[in-house]
């Protein structure tokens, strides 16, 4: 065990910093995306306070698209964009960018059906006592929706967390990357058992405060 | 204080058009509480949301204040349904805020400055009786509280008009009659003239001054809640008056009846109803009353006494009672069968 740690735990630790990095870093760029997607999603749809067919139409096919492509055709598909972009396609840098183009239209979907479900009687209530549409987005929508969306958020974080380990093809390093290089390619399964056990924790972890957070959150 | 002209409401679902408002004018009057009643379905709930434009009607003029709010700018009609407090069947409160927050957040959201804030939310807590749960969440909360908070959130507006959609519809009979009266107090007290739908009679009898009957997109009848009541004269107030009544006897009770004399409904109002009526017809001619059933309502203002009374005796002679009832000042009706 203290051989084991002696040799690979600078590599484990330095995966681990990588992946958090990569994953927080993402996120936020996702969540800046994903939430006002969401809510133009809940705005523009039937119904909703602006309604407007070809602003929804447009905005939910694309991330429809953007979905159906799997993350790992995704990446090399968007390296000249990364490229302009950023002007990387490797290491942490490049690989955030599909992170985001990948997560982001992910979060927009998860927030959605998160803020549909908050009773159209309460929006109606504040539109009756003249407040006005942004405000009702924060103060109510959202804050009505905000049990929910941390849930969400946490399926988006998990989600992220695998993706990551493509990671590894763009050179960005982390967690995945480590196992598949050490663990599968030059054939050293512990490393790859180790990787898993942490990476099952960190779910774990995830999750669960994930559900503390949203059942403080929700109030009843 | 508002004031609906020709107001028509037509909602398109596919290829279908529903009208949900036909022509309907009517107009409520500063200090009063007027209600609109009907069975589901009849186009009340619509009505009520043209008058702070949570729908819009399709024609017709809306006047709230002497403002036309339909030729309102965006801003201009904010401004105007800050002074139009409206209370709903379902509550609507946030979930995640409690009693406090729940009264306190649209006024912090309007601007209000915080110490105004705090004065005006205590204030109207304490009229509405929930001072000792303002730290408590919606889902800790009776139906009734519920309500209660709504009203308070309603009222910390200040606002010159309250419109209740349903407001007691999902509450059981004693909590009604609590918000109810909360109601009369909040429109006696603070001035606050009320406009309320409901499909309750017991809700108009017991607040409204004035009353319309709804019936399919239309207003059919409408005038003071006394006068309908006593005096209804579409087929749909009477049914909606007779679900309440208790005069349903059975019809083997009635051809019996029928045959030996003559039945007839009496509404006695107000000062009418102190006098022996009854008595005096039994001595001045040959017939013999008898009373089958009888009730009193209680209007908001005055008490309705209602009588069956089975009229035994020679034809002539009853007719000449019926014509001496009639005098009396008292509202007969021929029971038939």
């Amino acid at each position: 065990m203290a051989d084991f740690i002696n040799e690979w735990g600078s590599a484990i630790w330095e995966g681990f910093i990588q992946t958090t990095q990569m994953t927080l870093i993402s996120l936020a760029f996702s969540i800046l995306i994903g939430l006002p997607l969401g809510v133009l999603l809940v705005l523009t749809r039937k119904g909703g306070q602006w309604d407007n067919a070809a602003v929804f139409t447009i905005v939910n096919s694309l991330i429809n698209i953007i979905r159906s492509i799997p993350f790992i055709i995704l990446l090399f598909f968007l390296l000249p964009f990364t490229k302009t972009l950023v002007g990387t396609t490797i290491g942490v840098k490049g690989v955030i960018v599909p992170l985001v183009v990948a997560c982001a239209p992910y979060i927009a979907r998860l927030l959605e059906t998160a803020m549909l479900e908050v009773s159209k009687g309460i929006i109606e209530a504040y539109q009756s006592m003249g407040i006005s549409t942004p405000k009702i987005i924060w103060h109510v929508i959202i804050r009505e929706a905000r049990s929910s969306i941390i849930l969400g958020l946490t399926i988006a974080v998990i989600g992220l967390i695998g993706e990551t380990a493509m990671a590894g093809f763009v050179g960005a390093g982390g967690l995945g990357d480590l196992a598949y290089q050490f663990g599968y390619v030059r054939f050293q399964p512990d490393v790859m058992y180790a990787v898993i056990i942490i990476l099952i924790i960190i779910v774990q972890i995830i999750q669960s405060l994930g559900n503390i957070i949203a059942r403080k959150l929700k109030k009843n | 204080m508002i004031k609906l002209q020709h107001v028509s409401k037509t909602f398109r679902v596919g290829k279908n058009k529903i009208e949900a408002l036909k022509d309907v004018s009517l107009e409520v009057n500063k200090g009063e509480i007027f209600g609109v009643i009907g069975f589901s379905g009849a186009g009340k709930s619509t009505l009520i949301r043209c008058v702070n434009l949570l729908e819009r009607p399709t024609s017709g003029e809306v006047f709230v204040d002497g403002h036309d709010v339909l030729k309102l700018k965006k801003k201009a009609l904010r401004q105007m349904r800050r002074k139009i407090g409206m209370i709903f069947q379902g509550y609507n409160l946030l979930e995640t805020a409690n009693v406090y927050d729940n009264v306190a957040t649209p006024l912090k959201l309007e601007g209000v400055p915080n110490e105004e804030i705090k004065a005006r939310t205590e204030k109207y807590l304490e009229i509405v009786g929930l001072t000792d749960r303002k730290s408590a969440y919606p889902s800790q909360l009776s139906g009734g509280q519920k309500q209660r908070v709504a009203i308070a959130r309603a009222l910390a507006h200040e606002p010159e008009v309250l419109l209740s959609d349903e407001a007691t519809s999902a509450l059981d009979p004693n909590t009604t009659d609590a918000i109810l009266e909360l109601l009369l107090r909040v429109n006696k007290e603070l001035g606050i003239t009320i406009f309320l739908i409901t499909h309750e009679l017991n809700v108009i009898q017991r607040i409204c001054d004035r009353v319309a009957v709804m019936e399919n997109g239309r207003i059919v009848e409408q005038g003071s809640v006394v006068d309908v009541f006593t005096r209804p004269q579409q087929p749909m107030t009477k049914r909606f008056i007779s679900t309440e009544s208790k005069f349903q006897i059975p019809s083997t009770v009635k051809d019996d009846l029928l045959k030996s004399g003559r039945l007839v409904k009496l509404t006695f109002l107000g000062e009418s109803s102190k006098d022996p009526i009854l008595a005096t017809l039994a001595k001045q001619y040959d017939v013999l009353p008898s009373i089958i059933a009888g009730g009193i309502d209680q209007l908001k203002n005055q008490s309705v006494g209602k009588l069956l009374v089975h009229l035994k005796g020679d034809k002539t002679q009853v007719e000449i009672a019926v014509g001496f009832l009639h005098d009396q000042d008292v509202l007969v009706e021929e029971v038939k069968d």
